[in-house]
Order: structure tokens, then sequence, then C-alpha cells
């Protein structure tokens, strides 16, 4: 890694805190589980970096190690997806709740 | 043409090929940083949170196709093994799960998450041979370590929630000093790692010592203190793939684990400031004691059982009626109950709301869900 590398990353790190600040911050508690269980998904995005490990072939260690983490992953992020899209169809209206 | 210019022109036409790769993903990725952006932006409102929602598993697939464009990727037979069994345990979870089990399916899924983290950076350190630049290896051994404690951590939490393991605290005596000990020699053997790289059994004894800390980090705690826990966990996973992200120059793991970090951080802050408490308290104060107090006080009041119609009756001469419902009444399953009373109450023009407690269930917002399971609308969830 060279050191304009880690600094570029660093930058991205830094105003991804600040926006993750002013995002969040905004989520009233009503949906703190919905958020959770989403960011809970989105954190699954190490797939991403388990996908090449196990895809690339290094050794068979790190093929191993990497099949199991894209699976692991993918648990995270399908399940999370999932039960956030029931949860938040759960949340409704005062008039349609009424209907059924 | 002669023999050299098809060399060159093949040599081009490669080279020009990786640079539309990379450019390629490094789109899908910044894409994807968006869409993960706009969709948790989504969140702040009940009524466009579901399409914020599309938006990041759409962010999520882009990021996903983007990536198996990667030039190093040889092999798709055991990434396409790997996706699908994982799809179908994730499915799998996510649909049977009842909403009351809502904060173990959580515990659990994460523990998943962290896992991949930790074993991407045990592979990593493996490809190198463990001679890393001292930066590099600071990255990958922060991502182990809070990848490997998340791990066992959100497992006993999850246990715990599960009824697997009892839920109150565990605690012995100098455990505090125990635990900053192991700790302690963690990260001295973290920081001789940096200054010192390529020792393989020191690496696999620090992962180890990880490993076994998130598990004395969720001993003590109860779990009436789980919330807490629940989103600095969540914290931890996410710095863990925001680690991952500097070990592997990619920048969507970075927003996307920094958004998570921090989305659980201030999660965890605004818990304990709900129960006037501070982060140190609840998690080396072993505080559990109080809440078991409160479950023997409840003991030993009388319990009256109430039909629906008479509960209704007593209470039509209010006006205003509060609800106040807490893990009991997931457990119970009595959200339904409760429902069909605030019905009959409204019928005879009561006003009915719901006041909920920050930290009432054992995640944060659980008791919203559960509500929300039942009709009531969200409108009078307070």
């Amino acid at each position: 890694m060279t050191h304009e590398t880690l600094i570029s990353a660093l930058y991205v790190f830094a105003l991804a805190a600040f926006l993750g600040y002013q995002v969040i911050s905004r989520v009233p508690p009503l949906l703190h589980t919905p958020l959770m269980s989403a960011t809970n998904a989105i954190s699954g995005i190490s797939l991403v970096g388990s996908i090449v490990t196990a895809g690339a072939n290094y050794s068979t260690v790190s093929t191993i190690l990497g099949v199991i983490a894209v699976a692991c992953s993918t648990t995270n992020v399908v399940g999370g997806f999932v039960i956030t899209d029931r949860m938040l169809k759960m949340f409704k209206r005062k008039e349609i709740a009424k209907k059924e | 043409m002669n023999a050299d210019d098809a060399d060159m022109i093949c040599v081009i036409r490669v080279h020009l090929r990786l640079i539309m790769q990379t450019y390629f993903i490094e789109f899908s990725y910044l894409l994807a940083s968006i869409l993960f952006i706009l969709g948790l932006k989504g969140l702040s409102h009940p009524e466009t949170a579901k399409r914020g929602m599309h938006l990041a598993e759409f962010g999520m697939l882009m990021a996903i196709v983007g990536t198996l464009m990667h030039h190093e990727i040889v092999t798709y037979t055991w990434i396409l093994i790997g996706l699908a069994i994982g799809s179908v345990v994730g499915l799998a979870m996510g649909v049977w799960v009842p909403m009351t089990a809502m904060p173990q399916r959580t515990a659990l899924s994460h523990a998943f998450g962290a896992f991949a983290a930790a074993l991407v950076g045990i592979s990593e350190f493996f490809k190198h041979g463990g001679h890393l630049e001292p930066v590099m290896m600071g990255a990958l051994g922060f991502e182990v370590i809070l990848g490997a404690l998340t791990t066992t951590g959100r497992l006993l939490a999850f246990a715990k929630l599960q009824g697997l393991v009892r839920g109150t605290p565990m605690t012995y005596k100098g455990q505090n000093i125990f635990n900053m000990t192991l700790l302690a020699v963690t990260v001295g053997i973290f920081i001789y790692l940096i200054v010192v790289p390529g020792s393989m059994p020191l690496f696999f004894t620090m992962v180890g010592l990880a490993f076994i800390f998130g598990l004395l980090l969720v001993m003590p705690i109860g779990s009436a203190d789980m919330p807490v826990v629940m989103s600095l966990l969540n914290s931890y996973a996410g710095l863990a793939s925001a680690a991952t992200g500097f070990v592997l120059s990619n920048k969507v793991l970075i927003i996307a684990g920094t958004l998570d970090g921090f989305s659980g951080f201030i999660l965890s802050i605004l818990m304990c400031r709900a129960m006037n408490r501070s982060i140190t308290n609840v998690l080396f104060g072993a505080f559990g004691s109080a809440a078991t107090a409160g479950a023997a006080g409840e003991l030993q009041g009388s319990m009256r059982e109430v039909g629906l119609e008479d509960i209704a009756t007593q209470l039509a001469y209010a006006n205003k009626v509060i609800f106040v419902p807490g893990y009991g009444l997931a457990t119970a399953q009595a959200q339904h109950a409760v429902r069909e009373l605030a019905d009959v109450l409204e019928k005879r023009g009561v006003t009915v709301k719901y006041g909920i407690h920050p930290v009432a269930g054992r995640m944060p917002g659980h008791m919203n869900v559960v509500l929300a399971e039942a009709n009531v609308p969200y409108s009078a969830l307070y």
C-alpha cells in the first residue's frame, strides 16, 4: 500500500464517518430495528473481499477460507435484507392498518 | 504486419481490457456506495424506508457483479457454491424467524458476517506469508481482532437471547482484571506483529485470544442490557469491514463498513443515554443485578388475570390510554391481545397510544416491530 492510497483511504473513511453520523442520527427510534438489520446486511459487503479470496486461487487454504467466508457473508446479506423487507412491510399507516 | 507488431497489439489489448475492467469494478463500487447511503437515508421515515432498502439491495447486487469481473478470479465454481449455500441459509433464516426472535436472528447473522471478515483477514495474511508492511499489518490486525471478537461475542449473545444459556450475567472474582489482561496481551501481540511481522504462531495466538475475548466480553452482560451490546458489536463488525477495506484498498468496503460502524456506535450511545448509564458502566459494571432485583419484585406482587372485556370496561372511563410494552409482551406473544384491547377502546372513543422506551425489548426499537406485526399503525407508536 503506497502512502497515496492510504491517505485517500483515510479521506474516504473520515467522510463516510461524517456522512454516517448525519444520516443515522435522523433515523427515528421507530425504525431502529430495521436500521440495525439493514446495516447488518450492508456490512455483509465483506462478501466482496471473500469472493476475490475464494476465486483467486492463491493457495488451497485461501480458497477454503474464502468459500466459507463467501457462504457466511452471503447468509448475512440475504438474511439481513429479507428480514428488513419483512419488517418494513409491517409498518403501516393508520388507514391501511385499519382495513386489515 | 510483422510478429513484433502483433505482440505489441496483443499486449495493448490485454492492458486495455484490464483498465476497462478496473473502471467497471470501481464504477459499480461507487454506485453501490451511493445506493447504500441513499438506502440508509430512506430509513429516516417509514414511508420511504422500503424504497430505500430496495436501493441498498440493488447496490449490493451491483457490488457483487462488479467483483465477479475482478481479474484475479480464475475459477467461479467455488464462489457459486459459497453464494448458493449462503443464499439458502440466509433466506431460510429470513423467512422463518418470528418477529419476537428478531434480536437472536440479527445476532446470529451478524456473527456470520464478522466471521467472514476475520477469515478474509486470515487468508490475506496467508497470501502474503505474514510479511506485510506496518500499515497493512495494522489494518489487517484490526480486521481479524474485531472480526473474531464480534463472532464469538455475537454467538454468545445469540445463545443468551435464545435461552440456550442463562441470560443472567455471569461474573466471577477478578473478571475485569482478567479481561483487561487478556486484552492487553492481545494488543501487545498485535503491536509486536506490526513492528516485527511474519510470525505465524503469534498471529494465530492473537486471533485465538480475540475469539476468547469476545466470549468474555458478553459473559457478564445480562439479557436486559443486550440492546447496548447488540449495537456495540454491530459497530465492531462494521469497523472490521472498514479495516478489510483498508487491507484490500477497497473503497466500498470502507464506506459500507464505516456506515455500519457509526450506526452501531450512535445506537449504543442512544441506548445508554436512555438508561441513564455510561457505556463503561454497561460493559464493565456487570450491572445485571438491578435487572434481577426487578424481576424478583414482580414475583412478589400478586398477579391479577383480567379478561379483555373487563379491562376494556375499566379503561373506557379514561380519555387517553397509553400502553407501555416491555419484553414480556413479546415473549408472551401478547401484542395481538393488546391490539384487540386497543380496538375495543378506540371504538368507545378512547385515544390509544403506545409509549415505548428506547431500550424496551432485546434490541433497539424491538417493541416497535413487535407491535407493528400486530397491525398497530406506526403513527400511534411513540
